[in-house]
């Protein structure tokens, strides 16, 4: 089956052999689509990969967020989720003094983070870990968290192929927010058209060559 | 961020502090460039006059209504004038149900007071019969996505709305209006209240923000100007500027104006 | 039989006014879409899903959805005034309940999806346009549904049943007068929302909902093509 743009209530495909996987039900055997997305075929697994919608956070996940307050055990974290995350002190690299949390981090303060747990209490952060950590340069801002995958490509190719040509650093928050760092400005303006060029033409086929095409057109 | 109700981030926002310090924006515009003005008219066919303007991903919808009334009794021989701005929750998340707050209340009478005492509007000629009947002008702006200057996108609409309205049929002797346009526009004049907000970013100024400059605007500076004339001013939010940076903000407003003039008068 | 009955507008008794939908007319919503039918015109924004506030309006066992239908003063040749009234009240409820039976809002506990409705241009059938952009904005905004909802308005005038009612017609003095029957169902046939406001008969009712019914197709099939083309367009 060729993936094809499927909406809400949409059949997809019918007879036993095929099974519901993510964003799909099945009834009276036929498989119908629950989310507007792109249905896709392997070994009679179907699902729809969603096109749009809120971030759903995972175990593992890497985020970037914002300090939105602090108390004496450590700090929440907005990151586009429903619920706000915490980062517990214990999750912090460094000593912490009590006293003082806004030391390390303050309300307003960047920072990327792993979401190492997830409970019915909520969402839990933490720092340790390479390029975890506040952040404190560049320029961030937000993709729809569903086309994060696209913009990281087949084992990270399509974000090597940016990074490489646009000569900045890139750190990407698997709910859509993106950290850009550059040797100035104008390139990391650069990425993020780049990056956004890709958001917006995310379900084309060849992406990676019309990617490369762009990114030497409009390269200065 | 939560609830996407998020501002511009700290990161960022030095980033685009830093960058206007050099006389540069993200968007690549300098700063005392509009971005550009993009006017539909006729939105509304149950209007006298309506149009969509949009400024980049902001956009803004207003309509011109008529009504019979009384004057007011300090002006019997003059129409009576309202605006009312709508900061709809269906154009940006930061903005809730209920009743009006006060980012849309300042709006409305910004722009209201912009109109007003430019002379915009010739008020005589809105009389019908002096001390008993005069028309009232109704002007409604309604956000349909905030991506900054939602004031000057508001103001400029304002403007076209009335310059293309018609006056709907008036019927005497029932006193009431039949909704049917007549060929006679409502009485303006040829002076044009140029909106013009300036916004102190950083240590700068620039015009036309985006909704992250916005978020950064430390204070802003609304201006009505028309040839050079200004004839509306408001001062928003408690960051004090000093008098050179007042004097400053009229001579960008003046400049800004006459470009924006220009613009404008395509749709006309 | 009657003589034949020719509609003001000289459209055929089941054929629909001239119909458009568009999604993501606005940037700032996480989901959103424009509804014309003729000269109606209704969008609508989706915000969440996201936590619900006030924090004693959460459910724990399910998510919920707000709709808010309003109409702009300048909408209507009669100026509206600007803020909700009883008749605007009615009808968000209205939406919401013709949308809420394909949304699985089980999904997300404690939180609430917003649903807001603004109507540019009258001429009847504002509710049904409204619901029929806000299952598009729903469904753009990636909310997992069972299925869509498309919407319309059968009216009655003097005997005979006709689709997709315009303002004259609402208004129609002869005979028997108008009757207006706003339904919305999914495009596999469940009605979510019926209301009706006139006279008819059990016999003839029956025969609205069949012909509803076959509108409402027209209408699914212009809200499948509005989402699909969304995508091409990227």
């Amino acid at each position: 089956m060729d993936r094809k743009v499927v909406i809400p209530g949409e059949e997809i495909a019918t007879g036993e052999d095929y099974l519901p996987g993510e964003g799909t039900e099945k009834r009276e055997g036929k498989i119908f689509a629950l989310k507007f997305g792109l249905a896709e075929e392997q070994n009679n697994l179907i699902k729809v990969i969603p096109l749009s919608g809120n971030y759903q956070p995972r175990r593992g996940n890497t985020v970037i967020g914002e300090v939105e307050n602090i108390n004496s055990a450590g700090w929440f974290i907005s990151i586009g989720a429903s619920d706000s995350a915490f980062l517990s002190m214990n999750e912090v690299p460094r000593f912490v003094n009590k006293d003082a949390m806004d030391e390390v981090f303050e309300i307003g303060d960047v920072v990327c983070a792993k979401i190492w747990s997830m409970s019915k209490r909520g969402i839990d952060l933490s720092v340790k870990g390479r390029g975890l950590g506040k952040i404190k340069e560049g320029i961030i801002f937000y993709i729809n968290p569903n086309k994060v995958p696209r913009v990281i490509g087949k084992e990270g190719s399509m974000i090597k192929l940016i990074k490489d040509e646009t000569d900045c650093d890139i750190n990407i928050g698997q709910n859509g927010a993106i950290h850009i760092r550059g040797e100035n400005v104008e390139k990391e303006l650069f990425a993020k058209k780049a990056i956004e060029f890709v958001t917006q033409k995310s379900f084309i086929e060849g992406l990676t060559e019309e990617v490369t095409k762009w990114l030497e057109e409009n390269k200065k | 961020m939560v609830d996407k109700v998020r501002t511009t981030d700290r990161v960022t926002g030095e980033r685009i502090a830093k960058y206007l310090s050099e006389g540069k924006r993200f968007d690549g515009r300098g700063p005392l460039d509009f971005r550009k003005i993009i006017v539909e008219k006729g939105i509304s066919k149950k209007a006298e006059g309506s149009v969509r303007v949009k400024l980049g991903e902001t956009e803004v919808i207003v309509g011109v209504k008529l009504g019979i009334g009384e004057p007011y009794p300090d002006s019997p021989n003059k129409g009576n004038f309202m605006v009312t701005a709508e900061l709809l929750p269906l154009s940006s998340p930061r903005f809730e149900n209920g009743p009006p707050k006060f980012e849309a209340i300042e709006l409305g009478r910004v722009v209201d007071r912009g109109l007003r005492e430019s002379g915009f509007i010739d008020f005589e000629k809105l009389c019908i019969k002096e001390g008993e009947k005069v028309w009232t002008v109704f002007v409604d702006v309604y956000s349909i996505n905030d991506g900054g200057n939602l004031m000057d996108a508001a103001a400029l609409g304002a403007i076209i709305a009335l310059k293309i309205a018609k006056l709907p049929k008036y019927d005497e002797e029932q006193n009431k209006i039949v909704f049917e346009l007549t060929n006679k526009p409502i009485p303006i004049t040829d002076i044009i209240p140029i909106p013009v907000s300036v916004h102190k970013v950083g240590d700068a100024f620039l015009v036309d923000p985006t909704r992250e400059e916005e978020d950064l605007s430390k204070t802003r500076v609304t201006i009505g100007i028309s040839n050079g004339i200004i004839s509306s001013v408001q001062k928003s939010n408690s960051e004090s500027l000093s008098i050179d940076e007042m004097k400053k903000v009229f001579e960008i407003a003046n400049e800004v104006s006459k470009k924006t003039l220009k613009e404008l008068q395509k749709y006309f | 039989m009657t003589a034949k009955f020719t509609r003001p507008d000289g459209r055929g008794l089941k054929e629909l006014r001239s119909t458009e939908a568009k999604v993501g007319i606005i940037p700032n919503a996480d989901g959103s879409a424009m509804f014309r039918s003729g000269d109606t015109i209704a969008y609508a924004a989706v915000y969440g899903p996201k936590k619900m506030h006030p924090q004693h309006q959460q459910d724990p066992a399910t998510g919920q959805i707000r709709c808010t239908y309003n109409m702009n003063s300048f909408s209507v040749s009669d100026r509206i005034k600007p803020g909700i009234n009883r008749r605007s009240m009615e009808i968000s409820e209205i939406t919401k309940w013709a949308l809420e039976p394909v949304l699985m809002l089980e999904k997300f506990p404690n939180q609430v999806v917003d649903v807001f409705i603004n109507i540019i241009q009258a001429d009847a059938g504002t509710r049904c346009a409204g619901i029929n952009a806000a299952a598009l904005a729903l469904a753009h905004a990636g909310i997992p549904m069972k299925d869509m909802v498309s919407s319309i308005s059968i009216g009655k005038l003097d005997k005979t049943l006709v689709v997709d009612l315009t303002k004259e017609e609402e208004d129609y003095h002869e005979g028997e007068g108008p009757t207006d029957i706003p339904i919305s169902m999914t495009s596999s046939g469940k009605i979510t929302h019926f209301q009706l406001d006139g006279k008819i008969g059990v016999e003839q009712i029956k025969e609205a909902i069949d012909m509803a019914k076959e509108a409402c197709q027209k209408i699914y099939e212009i809200q499948k093509k509005a989402l699909k083309e969304s995508i091409k367009e990227e």
